[in-house]
């Protein structure tokens, strides 16, 4: 029986439930010291100085630096770039800051000590003069030209909404949030002063990427430094990539000669980790009296924060290529200007750019089915793309692939989430059922469709190998954040190979175990890592029999390969077990033929070109109560064709994970600013994650109908579509138990934006 | 400097601290409990939750000094050996954690407030929402965790029952 498919339990669970995982801080070295990073307390202004002289005198402290202790014009350079896309050279943020400062909680200095308590309070001692200059904090009004701007989109649009019957316009605004895992980000950083070489724990996405660009930063030939795998706390897009931090943490190391740990707190890390989402649509549709889309036309301003990192200009990109979604837009015009404020430089939150755009395009579809009479669900379904319109290529590229949707039925998948949500008695739910019956609540029915993306090539390398136990491991290039990749390529190997899934040891995250490794994002570990195992267990399995066939002198066509075993078909006296034939493939072995190398093993590179393109629909019923402005989220339903679920426990995880996710980016988080630009979100008590309380149980339907072309094992990447129409299917029903004639304006929908509607609104009190 | 000594899990200590250090810092970095995890140190998100003389506590709001001559349970307490607890278990079971740096903070918080539930015998899908509502999560959603709770909570009531009866209590 195949392994994949079932709902095996997770292979990282025992360790991580009994206290045993090996998180950042959880490493330590001897004679380790940890450092202290010392960060901007205004939000622009011109270093005048950096004094260090009384906290390099604090005991227990080894080392301070400064900007003027690095080597000159350090950058971080753009790791995703857009090909074709703008030079982002001049907007790239500096290890740390030598001249000038532009958001608070920039580095501008790093305090190393015996111990993390006297670090801080040195790091206290840092006097740091600035002179303060003007903040730029809207990306909307500021006057300064933006760092890049990007129209994706084809077909006449002018044209289109010149002529068109109806043409309807939202604006609606994205409030700035990201992914704050559990875990703050931790480093340790080991030299070995005798082989110059660096060992390196807590760079969890992308590792090889990152060895790669800090063996170039440090001049080092990068096989030089090893990156080992460890648990991460979550990752969601901030986790892993190259901050400042990843720079400085080996360099002290190096330059000490002793190991150098840095482990981020809590307040440290909501200034100083990517955040994202926050954007400015107005959105405008031509419709004809149908209600046929005939043009789809958005105008966005993207906040960057004050840097472009190492996601450049990935997520407005995204935004704009993925926006006309499931629906046949015959012309489309996205343009997105990337502005530059005196904020915390943005990157990727799970499911960047769609999160937005689903927002916006959803929203100013219930707007306009409202104003054009029809309704929502039936606007929808008559511009849906038809079985027989895929594939569809739009003539559009994005993260550098043409964007063709490769497979599906969107309007079977709408049918199939309304009746699944008529039948849960969402939509009787509305307006008022005793389930929810508070005095003066309003309820709300929002339904969003959404398409996201998955399976980011250009490739994924993985090494399996029988041991001479018979225990088979798995070297992937994918690293483990939480999502169970250990469990799911586990489950792809065993299946591949014929053996329990308990057999197998998946090692992921380590440069040395797998120097090809492209990392964990994009939704791309179970389609390109997973296809990437696939092949080379694939290719061990053609090995086993092809050596199996030597030592029982049978042809190999009349061998068979079951339960972790090899016999002559209908002669089961014959057996031989996987640990006996990786025996036989052992160097000295009388069964290799002269030259042929030892070992039951095999190395393959899983290519892709085209991503591919898992769809969804939302579905959500609130209830407001316009007394305080509070939104709960009652019901929520997550309709999701994922191809195949290789674990569908995990793909539900995901999926409400996501949700979670998504109903805060909604209602409660928010990175705010005050007029100076100083955050105003800097603890959990004021960055509002939601909690159990905030989160319903959430519905499922999960759809295995269509597999993905592009992959031997049809799977489409099921990490992001928990959270890609969730600020759409809140939006929608808010507006929906508000009666609002226009959108809901912004997100999140906290409890004063929630009173400001209602007082709108005529007939609310 | 303070010298203190304390019970881990059984286990006797002896050490010496400032005052200052947190009782989380001490249990991880001083005596090697690492299984107790820092998410906020300042109290909101529960992950270093650890039982205190009984009772859940934010290990990151107690200083050590204040766990001289304490009794002190860590998720490494858990296990029976190579044996999970129930919860534990329960945990697995429903899917109740993904990355796992939050889940030893869930598991003492529910173990303290089950152990103490026990005496009324009764939890409802409200209760353990709202029990569950005390820590963050930030990869589930949280609904592996309320099921895990109604699970553990439901087999040790039968358990408890079974035990009444083989004790030949006829009521």
């Amino acid at each position: 029986m195949s392994s994949i498919g079932t709902r095996l339990p997770r292979k990282e669970d025992p360790r991580l439930l009994r206290g045993r995982g090996r998180f950042g801080d959880d490493i330590s070295a001897p004679g380790q010291l940890w450092a202290r990073v010392v960060r901007s307390p205004s939000a622009h202004g011109d270093i005048n100085d950096v004094d260090v002289t009384q906290a390099a005198k604090a005991p227990g402290i080894t080392a301070v630096v400064t900007a003027a202790d690095l080597p000159p014009d350090l950058v971080i350079p753009v790791r995703l770039t857009v090909p074709g896309g703008p030079d982002l050279s001049g907007y790239l943020q500096p290890v740390l800051a030598r001249t000038t400062v532009r958001y608070v909680g920039e580095p501008l200095a790093v305090v190393v000590g015996e111990d993390p308590y006297v670090c801080e309070d040195a790091a206290e001692l840092v006097e740091i003069d600035i002179a303060e200059r003007p903040v730029v904090l809207d990306a909307r009004t500021t006057d300064s030209p933006p760092a890049a701007e990007l129209t994706r989109g084809y077909g006449d649009v002018e044209a289109a909404f010149a002529a068109a019957r109806h043409v309807v316009r939202i604006e609606l605004a994205i409030g700035r949030h990201s992914g704050v895992p559990l875990e703050p980000r931790c480093l340790l950083a080991v030299p070995d002063p005798d082989t110059g070489s660096l060992d390196i724990f807590g760079m969890t996405k992308v590792p090889v990427f990152n060895r790669d660009l800090l063996a170039r930063l440090l001049g080092l030939d990068e096989t030089l430094i090893h990156v080992h795998g460890v648990d991460a706390g979550g990752g969601f897009g901030v986790r892993g990539e190259f901050y400042p931090e990843d720079f400085l943490v080996p360099w002290l190391a190096r330059r000490l000669g002793c190991p150098v740990k840095w482990a981020e707190d809590r307040a440290e890390h909501l200034v100083a980790v990517n955040h994202s989402r926050q954007q400015y649509h107005r959105i405008a549709a031509a419709f004809d009296d149908g209600g046929q889309i005939l043009a789809l036309d958005d105008d966005v301003a993207h906040d960057n924060g004050a840097y472009c990192r190492t996601h450049g200009v990935a997520v407005p990109e995204l935004t704009v290529a993925m926006l006309p979604g499931p629906y046949r837009v015959p012309a489309y015009r996205g343009r997105i200007r990337v502005v530059l404020t005196n904020k915390t430089p943005c990157g990727t939150y799970r499911a960047p750019g769609r999160f937005e755009g689903t927002a916006a395009r959803e929203h100013l579809l219930d707007v306009a089915a409202d104003q054009l009479g029809l309704d929502r669900i039936e606007l929808r379904r008559r511009n849906l793309l038809t079985p027989d319109e895929i594939p569809h290529r739009r003539p559009i590229a994005t993260l550098g692939t043409d964007l063709i949707l490769d497979t599906g039925d969107y309007p079977a998948l709408l049918a199939a989430a309304v009746r699944e949500a008529d039948r849960l008695g969402y939509r009787a739910l509305h307006p008022e059922t005793p389930e929810a019956s508070e005095p003066g609540c309003r309820y709300g029915f929002g339904l969003a469709l959404f398409v996201e993306k998955s399976g980011l090539g250009p490739q994924e390398t993985a090494d399996v190998t029988v041991s001479k136990s018979g225990a088979v491991h798995v070297y992937s290039g994918g690293t483990s954040l939480g999502q169970g990749i250990e469990t799911v390529l586990a489950q792809i190997a065993a299946d591949a190979l014929g053996v329990d899934p308990a057999v197998v040891r998946v090692t992921t995250g380590d440069t040395v175990a797998q120097p090809f490794g492209a990392g964990s994002w994009a939704s791309r570990s179970t389609v390109v890592g997973g296809s990437a195992v696939h092949q080379a267990a694939a290719a061990v399995r053609e090995r086993a029999v092809q050596l199996a066939a030597r030592i029982l002198e049978a042809a190999p066509e009349d061998l068979e390969l079951r339960d972790g075993a090899i016999a002559v078909r209908g002669d089961p006296g014959t057996t031989l077990t996987l640990a006996e034939v990786a025996q036989a493939a052992g160097p000295a072995s009388r069964y290799l033929e002269p030259g042929e190398p030892a070992g039951l093993t095999a190395r393959r590179r899983f290519e892709v070109s085209h991503m591919t393109y898992p769809y969804g629909a939302h579905a959500a019923v609130v209830a407001v109560d316009p007394g305080t402005g509070q939104v709960r989220v009652l019901r929520y339903l997550v309709a999701y064709e994922v191809g195949r679920a290789v674990n569908p426990m995990l793909v539900e995880g995901q999926l409400r994970g996501g949700v979670a996710q998504g109903i805060g980016g909604a209602l409660f988080e928010e990175f705010s600013y005050d007029d100076a630009g100083q955050p105003q979100a800097i603890s959990f008590i004021e960055y509002r994650l939601p909690t159990a309380a905030d989160v319903p149980p959430v519905d499922l339907l999960v759809c295995q109908d269509h597999p993905a072309p592009g992959n031997p094992l049809g799977v489409m990447g099921a990490g992001e579509g928990g959270v890609s129409a969730a600020g759409a299917a809140v939006a929608n029903a808010v507006r929906d138990a508000l009666g609002l004639v226009g959108g809901v304006g912004q997100l999140p929908l906290t409890p004063a934006r929630v009173r400001e509607l209602c007082q709108q609104r005529e007939g609310i009190p | 400097m303070h010298h203190i000594t304390l019970r881990v899990n059984g286990h006797h200590h002896e050490l010496t601290v400032e005052a200052r250090r947190t009782l989380a810092d001490m249990l991880r970095h001083d005596l090697g409990y690492t299984g107790t995890h820092l998410g906020c140190e300042h109290g909101i998100c529960g992950a270093c939750t650890v039982i205190l003389d009984g009772q859940p506590a934010r290990a990151c709001l107690v200083f050590g000094v204040q766990a001289d001559g304490a009794e002190v349970r860590t998720v490494e307490g858990l296990a029976n050996g190579d044996q999970l607890s129930d919860l534990q278990q329960a945990f697995s079971d429903h899917h109740a954690l993904q990355c796992g740096f939050c889940t030893p903070g869930f598991l003492m918080l529910i173990e303290a407030y089950l152990a103490e539930a026990g005496r009324d015998r009764t939890l409802s899908a409200e209760q353990a929402r709202g029990l569950v509502a005390s820590n963050l999560c930030r990869c589930t959603g949280y609904q592996g965790i309320v099921e895990a709770v109604l699970a553990t909570a439901q087999a040790r009531q039968g358990q408890d029952a079974t035990d009444t009866r083989d004790a030949g209590d006829a009521t």
